[in-house]
């Protein structure tokens, strides 16, 4: 049952460790699972659950409440388009629709073919740049309607 | 290890010693608009290039901060110490690297992309928060210590009793920069007073509103500054813990404060008998999970502890059982950086700047559909005329003014008619808006302030925790309303319904959250009925 053979428990195990094994460690676990495994299985989250001896649910609650945690598996490339205020007013509603459009996407999930996720962001912080979409870890600022496509058309390719 | 206010001004002058064998020094800025523009690598090429040549020597780079111009990303600027003078250039690409070291010799290159320093975008603003973005190489605390740095904090522990500090907060008449506006001095001298063994300060880190990057900014640009007000508070209310709450979408952010706090803790700045003094403070960074609630004091309190954030009634405030249940001061990233600058020169210093009731200065994050675009500190007073026209160079090429958005989810849309209004806590609350944390989001005429009201409330709704009922249906009752009229198929008892269900949200809900999110509505009721009115359809 217990998976520790896998070195990525050992880093989540790491963060638990610094922190005492606090229930309060909780949420910074949740974050260093994510970083390690690339999303919260329900695996994970009951190792978490076992190791804070907090009940799954509590868990499972958290990690449903923050829009940071991501329960289901990423696509091999992701669009992040920030819908920020300052984005919005520029348009980037348009973007994230035409973007679902062209790649048959909805906007939190990944495309069949597994290529391809599409996010949206409350607001990245870089509104200078307005309208901005992050495609993988490669933000670029002032989109076109036809840039934000072709890049995405890029990053599957 | 600093032992001593002594030993500090000895390690500031040693820095300052070492800098002086470097005459040119050419700042790169790595704020976040710069840096997704390549502003990283760009430096790293210009260290390459004039570190290898011999003759370049006397010359230095480094990364610094946000400048506050991101419109204008990369900003590249060059101080020559001799003459004290700084130039900054605007656009600045790999391509421009030579021109840029060889115009200490040649002051004809790169002519087209000098930045104007003496344009109002500069003169008219006043840096306290701000003063060392653009300056300081925020991953390094001996640049930091050069410039005054924990010089507040070592004069504090040697010099001033907690009272005095409290006293000298006070005085200055700083109140929360995070959209309460609570007196700051007098958040401290409650939690001061009260007697407990732990009590915790809290840095309010999770900038959640949408169109706003002040604290991001300060955090990424001036680390140490926050880390300084943070221990400051712990000494003043007789805490020894610290937590910097940072939202995880700004890695950087958060990466820059948990060097600034091991660089910190190596010197003996953070730690135990801090100073050769018999006090202990320590600071941890807590990440955030992307939930605009956890802006709201007793909701942030329990994420740190870990758990769901669920605001909770209050009282008891945070003063009397915050964190864990011991007292604790929570404050804005943006309020304890102004903490040092009080404390180096004065309480009285402070005041005079701004108006009588609304002192000091406040950073807003301009965007939108405006010719400047970026990060400004302004002494508060100032009128939005000034800050939008002078400081901001106006409304883009070819459109007109409609409506300034301040205050994000919590605050109001304020039209061009209102332009005169000056930037204080109450002359923004009597026309129906906020200052908030800063954001302020610029409007041309092709906005649609229905639009705009539902874009805010899908936001809270989405946002909203759940916990109590006027928030939870209400958020969402309102969103369905908003859409009735932005498609034109609302109807004249839609419309009442909507101002009636806005005043229900506004007085029944939980927490902050709830009580201000019909404020986007109201004042777009307020000051553009018409376009409510023509989403009524008469069929």
């Amino acid at each position: 049952m217990m998976p520790i053979s896998d070195d990525r428990y050992k880093m989540v195990d790491k963060t638990m460790k610094k922190l005492n094994y606090d229930r309060s460690a909780l949420i910074e676990t949740l974050h260093t699972a994510q970083e390690t495994f690339g999303y919260l299985e329900n695996e994970t989250l009951k190792f978490v659950a076992r190791k804070l001896r907090l009940p799954y649910s509590k868990v499972y609650g958290v990690a449903t409440f923050y829009h940071f945690f991501r329960l289901k598996p990423k696509g091999k490339h992701t669009v992040v388009v920030c819908m920020g205020t300052a984005c919005y007013i520029k348009n980037a509603k348009v973007i994230l629709e035409k973007i679902e459009e062209r790649f048959n996407v909805n906007v939190g999930e990944t495309t069949s073919d597994g290529l391809l996720s599409l996010l949206s962001a409350r607001c990245v912080g870089s509104c200078s740049l307005a309208p901005i979409a992050i495609y993988d870890n490669k933000a670029i600022g002032h989109l076109s309607l036809e840039q934000s496509l072709k890049e995405a058309q890029e990053l599957i390719q | 290890m600093i032992q001593s206010l002594e030993e500090l001004h000895q390690l500031a002058q040693e820095k300052r010693a070492q800098q002086d064998t470097f005459t040119q020094e050419l700042r790169v800025c790595i704020g976040s608009s710069c840096a997704s523009l390549g502003s990283n690598e760009l430096q790293k090429e210009l260290n390459q290039y004039v570190t290898q040549d011999e003759s370049k020597k006397r010359c230095t780079t480094k990364g610094v901060g946000c400048n506050g111009l991101c419109s204008s990303a990369i900003m590249v600027s060059h101080y020559d110490k001799h003459k004290q003078k700084e130039t900054l250039y605007e656009n600045v690409t790999q391509e421009d690297i030579p021109a840029l070291v060889n115009r200490f010799e040649n002051t004809q290159a790169l002519e087209e992309k000098l930045c104007d320093m003496n344009g109002s975008f500069f003169t008219k603003q006043k840096k306290i928060v701000l003063e060392n973005a653009g300056v300081i190489d925020p991953d390094n605390i001996e640049d930091y210590i050069g410039k005054e740095g924990y010089l507040a904090l070592f004069t504090a522990l040697e010099e001033l009793s907690p009272n005095d500090i409290i006293e000298e907060i006070k005085l200055s008449g700083l109140r929360g920069r995070g959209g309460g506006g609570y007196p700051t001095g007098l958040k401290w001298e409650t939690v001061s007073k009260v007697e407990a063994e732990q009590k915790y300060i809290v840095c309010n880190g999770d900038e959640g509103d949408p169109g706003a990057f002040m604290d991001r900014a300060v955090m990424e640009a001036d680390p140490h500054k926050v880390l300084e007000g943070m221990i400051i508070a712990g000494f003043a209310c007789g805490a020894s813990k610290g937590y910097i709450y940072v939202r995880a979408e700004y890695p950087i952010a958060v990466e820059k404060l948990n060097r600034a706090i091991k660089q910190a803790r190596r010197l003996g700045i953070l730690g135990t008998k801090i100073a050769g003094s018999g006090f202990d403070f320590d600071i941890e960074v807590r990440l955030g999970g992307g939930a605009f609630v956890c802006g709201e004091a007793t909701a942030l309190v329990a994420s740190i502890e870990g758990k769901r954030g669920n605001p909770r009634q209050k009282p008891p405030h945070l003063s009397d059982q915050g964190l864990w249940l011991a007292p604790t001061v929570l404050n804005n990233v943006e309020t304890f950086a102004n903490i040092a600058p009080i404390i180096r020169k004065g309480g009285e210093w402070y005041k005079n700047i701004g108006t009588p009731t609304s002192t000091g200065t406040k950073v807003f994050a301009l965007t939108g559909h405006i010719k400047n675009t970026g990060l400004v500190e302004v002494p508060m007073g100032i009128s939005l005329q000034e800050l939008i026209d002078d400081i901001g160079g106006g409304v883009q090429e070819g459109s007109t003014l409609k409506a300034i958005q301040t205050g994000g989810p919590s605050g109001g849309c304020i039209p061009k008619e209102l332009l005169h209004t000056t930037v204080e806590y109450e002359s923004f609350k009597a026309i129906g808006s906020i200052i908030g944390s800063g954001g302020l989001i610029v409007m041309d005429e092709s906005s649609n302030m229905v639009e705009v009201a539902r874009f805010f409330m899908e936001f809270c709704q989405s946002e909203s925790c759940g916990k109590c009922v006027p928030c939870r249906v209400g958020t969402t009752e309102l969103t369905q309303l908003l859409d009735k009229f932005v498609a034109k198929k609302a109807t004249q008892s839609d419309f009442e319904l909507l101002k009636s269900l806005c005043e229900v949200v506004q007085n029944s809900s939980l927490c902050g959250l709830g009580q201000t999110a019909p404020n986007p509505v109201l004042s777009t009721i307020k000051y553009f009925e018409d376009e409510y009115l023509k989403g009524i359809c008469h069929d």
